[in-house]
């Protein structure tokens, strides 16, 4: 079972319901994999002990121009659409501006010289650890500058492919990143936040996962703060709550130093090992 | 002058902390860069004015009357995007890059690209001044675009208005879109928190900043629920020589004033959070004459 933990917004606590769900399920003993989907700025890993077992690059293919061989005429510049070569025909310059190329090959296609070959870049990391015999952890790291973090997210989530239960921990907001994590899952849980800027997320988070027909139910994160928006809007529409979490200074100070809090706070451990069981109850 | 507000990590409390300096602005063109989750116009409430469509790249469609599932385009396709399902050859709009090579190799002329045009960038007014700000459709890329059209959207309006503090609420992460919301701009206020998360969030959104060369400071938001995490961040900033422009304390008047569509400047401008927040206007308008001063020098 693949379950994604996601919210519209950033910051809502989606880390802490990941990290939290592998914990309990990694303390069981079960076959569990964490992936860090948020390549732009991964960090569930530091929550854990963990010993590194590979590190793979992921590549994209760049074109390189022969300018012995170009004649200029500019073909490829039509194929690409991404902007992502230069050329000045009177002057005879023919230049690949990298950080723009998708790697789609269209150029390679274009040109009818054969004067375009290719070379390979990294687009970032994918790591893999492990906390204990039956858990791991992938983390997904993009490199800085890189145009989009979505093939390392992609080849991340490949990875963990043989685990029984996998965690996607998912990159916030609602464009190519997190459609790429949640469209991979079997359930969604939807964290957020009791305030106008959660609801305002919230909702966008949900048109697309029910668009994406995947079943799904939120977790409010810092119950308490805020207003009754979140709560009402739920109701109207139906959508369960799987978990509630209230604020307390306590709680935000444990999650700051790195710690798991179900590892420090049985009553909060109480609460995820419930909220686990029925998400696996759900599945089976 | 354009000054952006980041923070690698969401949630830090960036828009409410835009939302405060809006006000001690008194009059300033605000521009929600963050086109995936825009919020400021919660809290700004503008009067829409206009709204423009924005084309976010284009998708692969099959015309099945036409093709002859010879394959090709699966073959050509490094995206994964084309799939032999249910009999024929169908397109993965999610995986699907709009990069049109399909478009151009398939022998039937059955390919052909459609724009995705669900994007919009609104203008208004608001109680400052103008607002610009995008709304990028769910799963459309292209976002550093989209934040580029409305950096150009505030700009114009602050020549035309003469209001000359440009304010961009930055989107989250170090991607593309970050870059484009901030090349260029005068001015940098990384908004932090005291977690280790946020700290290694932080430490590669610097990284990404002093490629720029822009001038930036820290604000570290939150300091008290973790105090010691708090040193760690400042020590950090300090070796960097990344200067340090305030710290807010935990403040639940942020998102009462949140909820109350207003900022905390506006509720409650005596709290120690307003009190911070008002110096560090204060310094950055001091910045501001020093540099003046130095031109004309
Ligand atoms: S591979 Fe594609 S994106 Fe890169 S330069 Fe060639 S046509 Fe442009
Ligand atoms: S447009 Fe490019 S990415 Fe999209 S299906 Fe065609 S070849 Fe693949």
């Amino acid at each position: 079972m693949r379950i994604a933990i996601a919210s519209g917004k950033g910051g809502t606590g989606k880390t802490l319901v990941a990290t939290n769900i592998f914990y309990i399920l990694s303390e069981r003993g079960e076959k569990v994999t964490l992936v860090d989907c948020d390549a732009e700025e991964p960090n569930s890993k530091a929550f854990f002990n963990t010993k590194e077992i590979s590190e793979s690059q992921v590549i994209q293919k760049v074109p390189v121009i022969d300018s012995d061989i170009c004649t200029f005429c500019g073909k490829c510049v039509d194929y690409c659409s991404y902007n992502a070569i230069f050329l000045l025909h009177d002057r005879r310059i023919v230049r690949v501006m990298e950080d723009l190329c998708h790697g789609c090959g269209a150029c390679l296609v274009a040109c009818k010289m054969g004067a375009i070959s290719e070379k390979e870049v990294s687009l970032g990391t994918v790591s893999k650890y492990s906390v204990n015999s039956e858990s791991t952890i992938i983390e997904g790291k993009m490199r800085v500058g890189a145009y989009t973090p979505v093939p390392v997210i992609k080849a991340s989530i490949k990875k963990s492919n043989n685990s029984e239960i996998v965690i996607l921990d998912s990159p916030p907001g609602t464009s190519c990143p997190f459609i790429h994590t949640v469209s991979s899952a079997d359930y969604i849980l939807l964290v957020t936040e009791p305030t106008p800027f959660g609801l305002n997320d919230l909702k966008l988070s949900v048109e697309i996962v029910r668009d994406m027909r995947k079943p799904f139910s939120v977790i409010i994160n810092r119950a308490g703060l805020g207003d009754r928006g979140v709560y009402n809007w739920l109701e109207t529409e139906k959508i369960p709550v799987s978990m509630e979490l209230p604020f307390n200074r306590d709680l935000a100070a444990i999650y700051s130093k790195g710690e798991i809090v179900s590892a420090v706070r049985p009553d909060v451990k109480n609460k995820f090992e419930m909220l686990t069981d029925s998400v696996l109850t759900i599945w089976k | 002058m354009e000054i952006a507000v980041i923070s690698g990590k969401g949630g830090t409390g960036k828009s409410s902390i835009t939302a405060a300096l809006a006000t001690l602005a008194k009059s300033a063109v605000l521009a929600d860069c963050d086109v995936d989750a825009a919020n400021m116009h919660l809290i700004m409430n503008p009067d829409i004015r206009e709204s423009f469509v924005y084309i976010a790249g284009e998708k692969a469609v099959i015309d099945y009357a036409k093709c002859r599932s010879c394959g090709l385009c699966q073959d050509y396709c490094r995206f994964d995007a084309i799939r032999f399902g249910e009999g024929k050859y169908e397109i993965d709009e999610v995986s699907c890059d709009g990069c049109k090579l399909c478009s151009r190799i398939c022998p039937a002329g059955a390919i052909t690209m459609h724009k995705n045009d669900k994007s919009r960038m609104h203008t208004g007014i608001y109680r400052y001044g103008h607002m610009v700000f995008g709304r990028l459709e769910p799963g459309e890329e292209n976002s550093g675009k989209l934040v580029a059209m409305v950096r150009s959207k505030a700009r114009e309006m602050s020549e035309k208005s003469g209001i000359n503090t440009i304010l961009i609420d930055s989107p989250p992460g170090i991607g593309c879109a970050v870059i484009s919301s901030v090349t260029g701009v005068d001015r940098i206020f990384i908004v932090t928190e005291p977690s280790l998360s946020a700290f290694s969030d932080l430490k590669r959104t610097i990284e990404l900043i002093d490629l720029l060369g822009t001038r930036m400071s820290v604000i570290i938001n939150k300091y008290d629920l973790a105090p010691h995490v708090s040193d760690i961040i400042e020590e950090y900033c300090r070796e960097k020589g990344v200067e340090i422009s305030g710290k807010l304390p935990f403040d639940e008047e942020f998102v009462h004033s949140m909820v109350q569509c207003k900022s905390i400047i506006e509720t409650k401008p005596d709290s120690e959070a307003g009190i911070v927040l008002s110096e560090i206007w204060k310094k950055l308008l001091n910045e501001k004459i020093r540099k003046q001063i130095s031109t004309i020098n």
